[in-house]
């Protein structure tokens, strides 16, 4: 009886210890689960972090601070002599950029400044305002000697003063704005002559070395001409592939090889690329360097594989009844590939094409290496002419020395997600709106 | 005649040869298409094959072929003192000659007399013309020149005559053969099939390509540095020669940059497995579908960010920031306000590379853990395991080969990765095990020994092409391996 009990008893002991493990076992359930969200909530945090700084540094670069300056174009400061006449290039030498410090200083109420305000009222113009007022008056010859009124882009570091990032408690020698250009700055605010506009010119200028007049056109235009080189290129070539492989190759050791090699391209780092353009299409083929043309081709390769995987997972998705139906109808094979499969598969190609067009775009490495890491005043005209690409611009502008640069890729930064969003977003309404299920 | 306007020659040719194809068969069968083997418009593309492929490809033969048979015979033309001399320094002098070809074109006749009788108006005339010459040139050059004009006409000449010349004769006998029982259709999609094999093995050349450029590139660097010099030197120090001197100085040790790329490549990893990992468990068992078409897409957004910016997080935000915390940290613990890490560090690269990292690891590691059959989820709950338990003593073991797999396509991402390095690790090869200051990788010496204008015959440009083959079976390696050890395991539980 007493040993029954007993058995009992340590039969509810065993039950009760068991028991007790259950409350760890939950507890270590509950830690993995708080593993798990955590490990979302960190990847998350990393891609608001790095979102916030590019926009939160970037979205300033849209608006670039003007000065609105009574430019008067004085004879005595363009063409003193006279000569104009005889001699065209006087015009395109004038001294442009004393007329606008001249208005500035009037505009302000100076009278006989000292050489270093001078130089301080200079430093408050960007020079680009050489060009811009010599474009006026050779367009317009009859604006010698009258006055108008003219907005300038100011200088880099006023612009970011008037966006307020200056640390204005900084000693006056260790900052790039004077105490006396605050001032005037805060005049001409007063004065309504001073404002933020709309940064065309982040959008269309080229390259220069003044961070106010910086654009990436020169970039935007060699990544475009990139871009369709890829896309007449790598589509028709990626899609004949992938048709071949899935539709017609036999088995056997070459496809086989084929499709090892494909998989393993995918995966070959794309400065490996690089190299291999520099060789074959620049050393051997001696096409120029910095062309988008040569970029091209690099990213086409590049693209190449990601394509042809999207494409043959495309046809494979197409079911074999439609191929037994084209065929059962008299259809030769090639016919029922281009009259039935293909248009079937084409949602899944385009996503597929999309998302490896995206991909090119924003790859840096392999254009460094083929020569377009060049500074492009110019537009390129074709893809032949020297051109660089926006990541490029971008990789170029962050290793420049000045504040404003930080502002200026920082907006280019964003400018390449919004294209990559849109890409993005394109495909994933593609895929939405054609999706077919069978 | 330029190549646009040859192909488009060509292309009229073939297009014509398509409408007349087309109504010769017609009228052939009286009108009828019935009477006819295939559709008429298959008699047209037959001979709008035949005059526009074969044509193209002899044009694409002939460019490939005939710049080095000019190159050959204008360097015969060099004087014998000249031809002797070293190929780099041949190369330069050919390099000369092809831009005076490029100016003298732009000169008229009176002016490439006077030039060739006395060679010191050669460079001022050429700089009007907009083209710099390096040096003054000499005589023997503009003859050289000149013969190069003239045999560059040649060969475009006899290019154009050529090319239309098939073209016209293909398509006049792609023309004669038809005829009502021709079988058009057959003859065409055979064209159409060497179309599409010739592109599938597009992806068999572009590797032989990599291959053979990487493996004559880096033959010609190890003429002038021994290879074990290179695979076992452990300075790296590449002195940049001038020009013309291809003299190597300079050591080219890669131990330093293969330590700085795997160190580098381990701590990104060492943040990209354990969060990938985790949130690929969490969205594939846990989560709810809400939760999971919302997290999934977030997280895939990160891979879908190009390298370029994760570079600028690294160097505005992350680097500063590492920098500035562990100069506080210092601050508290020893009163000294020094940072002990740098902006550029081993640190501020992996933690970055790492971020880039998690959503490959993520995504193929929750492709594979939901491909683990639901009976061997279910029959574990069954027995009263806790999800967690499953997941550790069932899932994972059964997903393991796949996700040993998907790590090792990650490493070889991380030593491929290229942006993120050249803007945060810095540029100092040596050997640390300090992951708070800079290191270098193989990647970022490629770029920096190929930015600027370079030679291509010095040792410092072509190291580039003996790290680049490093590299490339490095990552070759990993990812052959990777897809052996998913094949050999796979099948277990299946």
């Amino acid at each position: 009886m007493s040993n029954s009990v007993a058995d009992t008893s340590t039969a509810s002991s065993v039950t009760k210890k068991r028991d007790l493990n259950l409350k760890k076992r939950y507890a270590a359930e509950r830690r993995f689960r708080a593993m798990g969200i955590g490990a979302i909530a960190i990847g998350l945090f990393f891609l608001a972090a790095l979102l916030f700084t590019v926009v939160s540094k970037g979205y300033t670069a849209f608006w670039q601070t003007s000065i609105a300056l009574e430019i008067t174009f004085d004879e005595g400061v363009i063409d003193s002599a006279k000569k104009r006449v005889e001699d065209p290039n006087i015009l395109l030498m004038a001294n442009y950029p004393r007329l606008a410090r001249n208005a500035l200083q009037s505009q302000l109420g100076l009278e006989k400044p000292t050489k270093p305000i001078l130089k301080q009222l200079d430093g408050m113009i960007s020079n680009g305002v050489r060009v811009q007022l010599r474009e006026m008056l050779l367009s317009d010859p009859t604006l010698m000697g009258k006055t108008q009124k003219v907005w300038v882009l100011a200088e880099a570091n006023i612009d970011s003063a008037f966006k307020g990032q200056i640390d204005l408690s900084v000693a006056e020698k260790n900052r790039k704005v004077s105490d006396a250009q605050i001032g005037w700055i805060d005049d001409l605010n007063s004065k309504g002559l001073i404002a933020q506009k709309f940064n065309t010119g982040l959008f269309f200028n080229g390259a220069s070395s003044r961070p106010e007049m910086a654009g990436m056109g020169a970039a935007i235009i060699g990544s475009f001409y990139m871009m369709l080189i890829v896309l007449i290129q790598a589509l028709p070539i990626g899609v004949a592939a992938s048709v071949y492989l899935e539709e017609f190759a036999p088995k056997n050791r070459w496809t086989d090889l084929i499709e090892v090699n494909i998989n393993n391209l995918a995966a070959v780092p794309s400065i490996v690329y690089g190299l291999l353009g520099l060789a074959l299409f620049i050393n051997i083929a001696h096409l120029p360097r910095s062309a988008s043309l040569v970029g091209g081709l690099v990213l086409t390769l590049i693209t190449l594989p990601t394509i042809i995987i999207a494409t043959r997972a495309a046809l494979r998705a197409v079911p074999p009844s439609i191929r037994s139906a084209a065929l059962g109808v008299g259809a030769s094979k090639m016919q029922m590939v281009s009259h039935h499969v293909l248009p079937l598969a084409a949602p899944g190609i385009l996503t597929g094409t999309i998302i490896g067009l995206a991909q090119a775009l924003g790859e840096t490495a392999p254009l460094l290496l083929i020569g377009m890491v060049a500074f492009v005043a110019d537009f390129p005209l074709t893809p032949l002419d020297p051109a660089t690409a926006l990541p490029v611009q971008i990789f170029m502008w962050a290793n420049e020395a000045e504040r404003a640069f930080v502002e200026r890729t920082s907006g280019a930064i964003i400018v390449l997600l919004m294209f990559l969003a849109v890409m993005n977003i394109a495909a994933i309404i593609l895929r939405k709106r054609f999706e077919r299920r069978w | 005649m330029s190549l646009l306007s040859i192909f488009l020659i060509v292309l009229c040719i073939a297009i014509a040869g398509h409408f007349a194809g087309r109504s010769k068969a017609l009228s052939s069968a009286n009108g009828k298409a019935s009477g006819l083997h295939s559709l008429p418009a298959y008699y047209g593309t037959y001979v709008l094959s035949w005059a526009l492929f074969p044509p193209m490809a002899l044009m694409a033969l002939w460019l490939v072929i005939s710049p080095s048979v000019i190159s050959n015979a204008i360097t015969s033309t060099f004087p014998v003192e000249v031809q002797s001399l070293d190929p780099a320094k041949t190369s330069l002098i050919y390099g000369t000659v092809e831009s005076i070809a490029d100016g003298l074109r732009q000169l008229n006749p009176d002016q490439i007399t006077e030039v060739s009788k006395d060679i010191s108006l050669l460079k001022p005339l050429l700089a009007e013309n907009g083209i710099a010459l390096a040096s003054d040139g000499e005589a023997y050059m503009v003859t050289s020149a000149l013969t190069m004009i003239s045999t560059q006409n040649t060969s475009r000449l006899l290019l154009s005559i050529f090319v239309i010349g098939i073209s016209l004769l293909c398509a006049f006998y792609a023309y004669r053969k038809i005829e009502p029982r021709f079988r058009a259709r057959n003859r065409v999609e055979r064209f159409m099939l060497a179309g599409l094999i010739a592109a599938s093995t597009i992806a068999i050349l572009t590797t032989l390509g990599i291959f053979a450029s990487m493996v004559t590139e880096t033959g010609r660097f190890f003429s002038s540095v021994p290879p074990t010099e290179f695979f076992f030197g452990i300075t790296w120090d590449p002195r940049f020669a001038s020009a013309g001197d291809t003299g190597s100085a300079g050591q080219f040790g890669l131990i330093p940059l293969l330590a700085g790329t795997l160190y580098i490549a381990l701590v990104a990893m060492l943040v990209a497995v354990p969060i990938g990992l985790y949130a690929a468990i969490y969205m594939a068992e846990y989560a709810s579908p809400t939760l999971r078409s919302i997290a999934k897409p977030l997280l895939e957004v990160l891979a879908g960010i190009p390298t370029i910016v994760y570079g600028f997080f690294a160097l505005v935000t992350v680097g500063p920031f590492l920098r500035d915390i562990s100069a506080q940290i210092a601050g508290i613990a020893t009163g000294d306000v020094a940072n002990f890490i740098q902006a550029q560090s081993v640190l501020t690269a992996g933690l970055v590379m790492g971020i880039m990292l998690i959503p490959f690891v993520s995504s193929l590691s929750d492709d594979i853990i939901t491909q683990v059959p639901g009976a061997m989820r279910d029959g574990s709950l069954g027995i009263g395991a806790t999800r967690s338990e499953t997941v550790r003593r069932v899932i994972l073991p059964a997903a393991l080969p796949g996700i040993v797999g998907a790590l090792l396509l990650t490493a070889s991402r991380a030593i491929g990765e290229t942006m993120i390095v050249v803007l945060a690790a810095g540029i100092a090869a040596r050997i640390s095990i300090n992951p708070f200051e800079p290191m270098t990788t193989v990647t970022v010496k490629i770029v920096s020994q190929l930015t600027g204008d370079l030679e291509f015959t010095s040792p410092q440009t072509l190291v580039a092409f003996a790290l680049g083959m490093t590299l490339f079976f490095l990552t070759l390696g990993l990812n052959v391996y990777a897809l052996y050890i998913v094949r050999k395991y796979r099948e277990q539980y299946e």
